[in-house]
Formats: structure tokens, C-alpha cells, sequence
């Protein structure tokens, strides 16, 4: 009867069948220091999730634990009704869960084009083949030149990513995500350190990527998770402290505190 | 041509050119020591100019395939090329489980772990009887290539050697501009970006690890027949650290660095051994002053110059 329970378990995402990625007393610790402490997370798939919180809540350490770049010290994690907790981060990449970074993370050295094209040349399989002429990827061009048009790269497709402006990096790293056709994307702050007509660009372009996937991202711009988001999660000193669209999450008097600090601290 | 930009073609044919014509100019066992050299720098060049690996003891599968052949064609008898292909392999065996062992770790602890290997590896050749401890293994027979070439004369050597080099060349500058090559790129740019865009970095290190040994293996093991010695020197940590100077004097991250690095550092070797220990203070500061001034390299820095990839 026991085998019968587990492996019904296993088979089925029964319930909540539109939840894309749970996770279940995600929790880190750091010598001691819990970074991440017991936090329940749902996110439903085709919805934009915010997490948000005060400097340390453990936004990005919670980032880093979805896609397995750090392992949990307890807790499970599920993606697409499967438990990932054990798996590695190229793996987990793999399954359709793509990150982005807090700093831009781009090929410095390689084109813009370049950089696209090392995504998509995932498609391949594992690219061990040392042997062949980098023309084979040639293939691969006109999608990557589709993708930087689509962001707003098109005439900077064969300069070195190093050489592009911030913002513009920010939207090369967007494009090199998408290159995967992830079918959820954890974004750790896209408009971090950016100019406003950047911020409303880079606002426009998630608007418009949006359609068929699920977006997570950590943001520190409440006006852009206002105009943007579904859902919010508040994490504070690595618990969820609130959860729910922006107007109610805006309204909880914790989270108020939480952010100003209290009126008695 | 062959996937190179035009220059770069350019650059290919002069030094061609210059490997055909030297030994008709200069002594062909100083080329071949060049040649030798700079096969090792290339091999060297391959990890940490392009997967930012910073292996601090590439003497360990330089020094073994030296061993390796030298023991092949002396104690076995066999012919030069066999020699040579078993060094190579040691190269790669060797680097394969160091390698795999080094990986694991990042930076400077990646380069002290690569480097207590290679003393291990050291010690391991003070230790064994077949390597003759500090004789070396001596008086190497060059043998006949294919059981029909005799290599006894300087020029059938240098022509094998030579030959060796630029078709080691041109599979390192194939492996650079390869799809695996695009992704070593990506590893030295940002490994966790190509880690989060589904790429096993550590599959893409080792092969690159494994490769770059396999060619310092040939490379030594070539010397080995050139000289018809193999000793303690090729596996000790001073030969580890010339090769990383050799690459940062010619311009690392650049295909022809590491040859003009072998050209101006094995000739300082050879031209100035007459006065003695200024040798090494005359190295010293030209490595100072290659350092401050022109960090890219002589190589890196001409290409900065003329902005064009060599």
C-alpha cells in the first residue's frame, strides 16, 4: 500500500496542475547563518512572479538555489512537476529553467552575434567536436541576428560584447537567454544600475517576451514591478513575510515595516 | 583559408616560409629546440589563453612524453614515429587524471594543484629506474620513420619535426576556431553564463585539458628524439615556469604568441649561455620590462596595434 502512495506521488502533478515551479521548505544555511529559511514558493506558469524585499532577505541566494548554482541544506524544488533539487545547474538549464545575472553576464570578448550564438548552439547537443570548422554554426546566424533585432541589437551584432553600454549589455544577456527558448526565465534584476529610458525599454521588451513563459525576477524597482508583475513575493531575513498581487502585498502593514523599519525598532 | 582571417593567413605563410628556410640559414638543432619549444607553447597557450586555465605544471606531461618516447625508442626499439605517438598518449593519459583531479577547483587553486602534481610527478621520475635518475635516459637512437627514413642526419630530423609542428599548429588554430572552441571561449568569458546556458563546463575543461596535455607530450617527446636525451629537466618545475613566460612574452590568447615567445626565449638560452648566470638576470628583466610595458605580448600587443587578430 506504502509503494502504491509514493509512486502516485511521483506520477502526477496532482491539484495545482498550473503551478510551473514549487518548492517546499527551501532552506540555506551559511555556517550557521540561514540565508533562506523555509520558503514555500509557487509560481503558475505564463505569469510574471516578483520577489521582492530588503537588502539580504536572500533573494539571490534563493535565485541561486532554483537553478541549483547553490545546493539547498534542506528542502525540495519542483519544475514542471519534477523534483530538480538534486539535479546540476547545466542540467537544470537544460530542462527549460534559464537564469539571468545581477551583473551583466556576457562573453566580453565574443561578438554580440557571438554571444547569441553559444545559446543557440546548444541546440547541437554537446558541442565536443574540435575537429570542425566553426562555419558549421553559420547555421545558426540569421536566428541570432533575428534575436538581437528583436532586442534592439541589430547594429551591434558583430561588435565585441565588452565594447557594448550597460544597458545594452543587459539586453544582449536577454537575448542570449532566449536563444534557449526558455520555458521559464529568472531575471536577478534586469534593471539594476540603469538609465530610465533603459529601465522603459528593458520594461518593454519583458512585456513583449513574456508571451508563452514564465518569468521570475528579483527587482528592486517597485514602479516597474507595479506595471509588470502578477504576483509578488516579499521575502524578508529569508522568509516569505508576504505574498499577492501588488495592491494588497503594497498594503501589508509588515512589509511596510519590513522595508521603512518600525515606528518602535 | 583554413579558417584564417587574412592576416592571420599572412602570418602563416611568412612563418612557413621561415620554417622551410631557417635551417638552410641557422643550426638545425637550435630550430628544432625552437620548433620543440614552441609546440610546448602552443599546448600551454590552448588552456590558458582560451579556457583562462592557468596550469602551473606543464613540464609533468612534457617531461613524461619525453620519458615515454625516449624509453620507447631506446629500450623497446621501436621506430621514432611509434616513440613519439606513445608520448603524446602519456601526455594525455597523464593529463587526463590530472586534469580531471585539477578542475575541480578555480584559479589560483586550479595553478597550485596543477603544480603539486607535476612534483609528484617529478618525484615520481627522481624515484623509477627507467629513467635513469639524474643520467636521464641517454643516446637515443632517432631510428627510421615508417622503418624506412633514417633520422640520423640533422636535416631529415628537422624536416620530421618541422613538419610535426605546423600540422600541430594548424589542429590547435582548427580546435580555437572550432564549435568546441566557441564554447572554451565562452568558459574563459563567464563560466557560470555558460554553465546557465546548459553547458557541462567541466566535460569542455577536461577535453581542453586532456588535448593541451597530449600536444606537450608529443612536444617533449619529439625533443627527446631531437636531442637523444631525456632528463630531469623536462619534467622539473623551472621547465613549468618557462613555458608560462615564454607565452606571456609572445602574447597569450593569441595563436602566434607562443612561437615568437619560443623564438626569443630559447635564443636568449642559446646565444647568451656564454655569459653564464646573466642569463637568467637578462631574462628576468626583459620579462620586468615585457610586463609593464607591453602586457598584451609582443604578439598581443601588434595585433592591438594594427587591430587585427594574429
Amino acid at each position: 500500500m506504502q509503494i502504491n502512495v509514493i509512486s502516485k506521488n511521483i506520477g502526477g502533478t496532482s491539484g495545482v496542475s498550473d503551478t510551473i515551479l514549487a518548492t517546499e521548505g527551501l532552506t540555506r544555511e551559511f555556517r550557521g547563518f540561514v540565508a533562506v529559511n523555509g520558503v514555500a514558493l509557487s509560481v503558475r506558469a505564463g505569469t510574471i512572479h516578483a520577489l521582492i524585499g530588503p537588502n539580504g532577505a536572500g533573494k539571490t541566494t534563493c535565485f541561486n538555489l532554483l537553478t541549483k548554482f547553490l545546493q539547498p541544506t534542506r528542502g525540495t524544488i519542483r519544475f514542471k512537476g519534477r523534483d530538480i533539487t538534486g539535479l546540476k545547474p547545466a542540467a537544470v538549464a537544460r530542462l527549460g529553467l534559464v537564469r539571468s545575472f545581477q551583473i551583466s553576464a556576457v562573453f566580453a570578448h565574443l561578438t554580440a552575434l557571438e554571444n547569441v550564438r553559444i545559446a543557440l548552439q546548444r541546440a547541437r547537443g554537446a558541442s565536443f567536436d574540435f575537429w570542425r570548422s566553426e562555419s558549421v554554426l553559420s547555421v545558426y546566424n540569421d536566428r541570432a541576428r533575428a534575436l538581437l533585432d528583436d532586442v534592439g541589437l541589430a547594429e551591434y551584432a558583430d561588435t565585441a560584447a565588452g565594447q557594448l553600454p550597460y544597458g545594452r549589455k543587459r539586453a544582449l544577456e536577454i537575448a542570449t537567454t532566449l536563444a534557449l527558448e526558455p520555458e521559464m526565465m529568472l531575471l536577478d534584476e534586469p534593471t539594476a544600475g540603469m538609465t530610465h529610458e533603459d529601465v522603459d525599454r528593458t520594461v518593454a521588451l519583458i512585456r513583449r517576451i513574456r508571451a508563452g513563459r514564465t518569468i521570475l525576477m528579483v527587482e528592486h524597482n517597485l514602479s516597474v514591478v507595479e506595471g509588470l508583475c502578477d504576483t509578488l513575493t516579499v521575502l524578508a531575513r529569508g522568509q516569505v513575510l508576504a505574498e499577492g498581487d501588488y495592491a494588497s502585498v503594497s498594503q501589508n502593514p509588515e512589509v511596510i515595516a519590513a522595508y521603512l523599519g518600525t515606528a518602535d525598532a | 583559408m583554413l579558417g584564417f582571417s587574412r592576416p592571420q593567413a599572412a602570418a602563416f605563410l611568412v612563418m612557413t616560409i621561415l620554417v622551410i628556410a631557417g635551417p638552410f640559414v641557422l643550426y638545425p638543432i637550435f630550430l628544432m629546440k625552437v620548433l620543440c619549444v614552441a609546440l610546448f607553447a602552443c599546448a600551454f597557450n590552448l588552456l590558458i589563453g582560451y579556457v583562462g586555465l592557468m596550469s602551473f605544471g606543464h613540464a609533468a606531461y612534457y617531461g613524461m612524453g619525453a620519458y615515454v618516447a625516449a624509453y620507447a625508442a631506446k629500450g623497446w626499439g621501436l621506430s621514432p614515429e611509434i616513440a613519439i605517438l606513445l608520448g603524446t598518449l602519456t601526455g594525455a593519459a597523464l593529463g587526463t587524471v590530472f586534469g580531471w583531479l585539477a578542475i575541480r577547483r578555480q584559479g589560483i587553486y586550479f595553478a597550485m594543484i596543477t603544480l603539486a602534481l607535476a612534483q609528484m610527478a617529478y618525484f615520481f621520475c627522481v624515484q623509477a629506474p627507467f629513467t635513469h635518475g639524474e643520467d636521464g635516459i641517454q643516446q637515443i637512437p632517432r631510428g627510421r620513420l615508417f622503418g624506412l627514413f633514417s633520422l640520423n642526419s640533422d636535416m631529415a630530423m628537422y624536416a620530421l619535426v618541422a613538419v610535426l609542428f605546423l600540422a600541430v599548429f594548424l589542429l590547435i588554430h582548427r580546435i580555437i576556431h572550432s564549435p568546441f572552441g566557441q564554447v572554451l571561449k565562452a568558459i574563459r568569458e563567464n563560466e557560470p553564463r555558460a554553465i546557465s546556458l546548459g553547458y557541462r563546463t567541466d566535460d569542455y575543461k577536461l577535453i581542453a585539458f586532456i588535448l593541451s596535455a597530449g600536444i606537450a607530450g608529443l612536444a617533449g617527446g619529439a625533443k627527446a628524439l631531437v636531442f637523444g636525451i631525456a632528463t630531469l629537466t623536462d619534467v622539473h618545475f623551472s621547465t613549468s615556469g618557462g613555458i608560462v613566460l615564454i607565452t606571456l612574452l609572445g602574447g597569450l590568447g593569441t595563436v602566434f604568441g607562443p612561437v615568437m615567445g619560443a623564438v626569443i626565449y630559447t635564443s636568449m638560452e642559446n646565444y647568451l649561455a656564454q655569459f653564464g648566470s646573466w642569463v637568467t638576470v637578462t631574462q628576468g628583466v626583459i620579462f620586468v620590462v615585457c610586463v609593464l610595458a607591453f602586457r598584451r605580448g609582443i604578439i598581443g600587443e601588434l595585433a592591438a596595434r594594427l587591430r587585427i587578430a594574429l
